[in-house]
């Protein structure tokens, strides 16, 4: 049963099944390949800012597929039919969590590449912005389901949850930008723990939510 | 998952309503068994669909009980059918959860057999109509809350949905249709909501 409503969800949400759901990815890049001509070509001011740019272009990304997180199922009647089936709605959003992290996490790592190179960051760097943003994507996935379920049954949801997103993200970006100020990992450690927590609060709060709208 | 319990029942005493502040309905009491089924009627706006979610759980009753025992099948005029999926895909998505044995046979009496291919969102509103019957003939529940059933259907497909209805009550299915077109069903209970309306409250 959870294996078939992960399947679904991620045939829903995954880059490249259509949808528009690689903008995240292309937009991420995006970012990272304007950024030097904004600042000219110099490698020491690109390298040694490129890291933060990269976690500002992540969280920008988050905000993008937001709008199709939740309000489109609860449109369809999708999370009702489940219901009727036994499903809690903390199952539905913990499977939706793991299926949006999936499909936006792991493809925004990948990505990570060609913006390092565009942005010209040394090998450490890479390695620390590559960790952060592994640890810190859970989070951003979390956050932005509980804001896309919070917000499903407002008629201006989608500008709305963009704005929300970015100050519950804050503590996130100062902690992965940290690290790559520091040069030191040790407060990736506090990322993964803000998005594990997350993680861990996420079904309960957007399952609730879509409890209450219905 | 679908297994029904001993005896399909559909079951409300003294049920009240309410949607946003506004009590819709009262002290609507109603037991439905086995093979029994409910037309009830209402205009626009009477409470009809809050009625049905109510009894399917989904929407929590201002005062009363209400409650359905065996696997409920709901249909209203959300499918829960992916739009942009194929009909096929998206119907075969609830058959697996549902454990349907007879696909080729659900698809070919509700005349979707050549509409497999077509996404959801270009189908018509009678086919996606039939799109929601198959999704609940698969599912094989005992209590059927069908919420305006009817609305969209040409003739032929309204007798086709009356067909359905007698079949699910002669085994031992119980029905709640709540719609304000006619349904000529042998031996069918007829309630108006309106008749439980509540009495406009005097202004404060």
């Amino acid at each position: 049963m959870i294996l078939r409503l992960l399947k679904r969800d991620l045939a829903q949400f995954f880059p490249f099944s259509g949808g528009g759901a690689a903008l995240p990815v292309i937009f991420f890049v995006a970012v990272a390949m304007l950024y030097p001509f904004v600042v000219g070509p110099d490698t020491n001011t690109l390298s040694r800012t490129g890291g933060g740019v990269v976690w500002i272009a992540a969280q920008l990304a988050a905000i993008l597929p937001l709008e199709r997180l939740v309000a489109r199922d609860i449109d369809l009647g999708h999370f009702d039919q489940l219901r009727l089936r036994g499903v809690t709605e903390e199952a539905m959003m913990a499977v939706r969590v793991l299926a949006h992290w999936l499909s936006f996490g792991p493809p925004l790592i990948l990505a990570t590449f060609p913006a390092a190179a565009l942005l010209q960051l040394d090998g450490p760097t890479l390695h620390l912005v590559l960790i952060g943003v592994l640890a810190g994507t859970p989070g951003l996935a979390a956050i932005g389901l509980m804001i896309a379920a919070l917000t499903a049954s407002l008629r201006a949801g989608a500008a709305l949850s963009g704005l929300l997103l970015i100050p519950l993200a804050l503590p996130l970006l100062i902690f992965g930008a940290g690290a790559l100020a520091r040069q030191d990992a040790a407060s990736l450690g506090f990322v993964a723990a803000i998005s594990l927590g997350l993680v861990a609060l996420t079904p309960f709060a957007a399952g609730a939510a879509i409890r209450a709208v219905r | 998952m679908m297994q029904g319990s001993d005896a399909p029942r559909i079951y409300a005493y003294e049920l009240a309503c309410r949607r946003g502040d506004r009590l819709l309905f009262r002290k609507f009491s109603l037991e439905l068994g086995p093979g029994e089924a409910c037309h009830v009627t209402g205009a626009n706006g009477s409470g009809k669909t809050t009625l049905i979610r109510t009894l399917a759980g989904l929407n929590a009753p201002f005062a009363g009980t209400a409650h359905c025992e065996g696997a409920i099948g709901l249909m209203d005029e959300r499918t829960g059918l992916d739009p942009e999926q194929p009909l096929g895909r998206a119907l075969d998505f609830w058959f697996a959860l549902d454990g349907a044995q007879d696909r080729e046979i659900v698809l070919d009496r509700l005349r979707l057999t050549g509409l497999v291919d077509v996404p959801v969102r270009y189908l018509s509103t009678g086919q996606r109509k039939r799109a929601g019957f198959a999704r609940l003939l698969g599912q094989g529940a005992k209590v059927w809350l069908l919420d305006e059933p009817l609305s969209g259907l040409d003739t032929s497909s309204r007798e086709l949905v009356r067909e359905l209805i007698i079949e699910h009550l002669s085994n031992q299915g119980v029905a709640l249709i709540v719609s304000h077109q006619s349904l000529p069903l042998p031996g069918l209970k007829t309630l108006s909501i309106e008749d439980f309306a509540a009495e406009p409250e005097p202004l404060a």
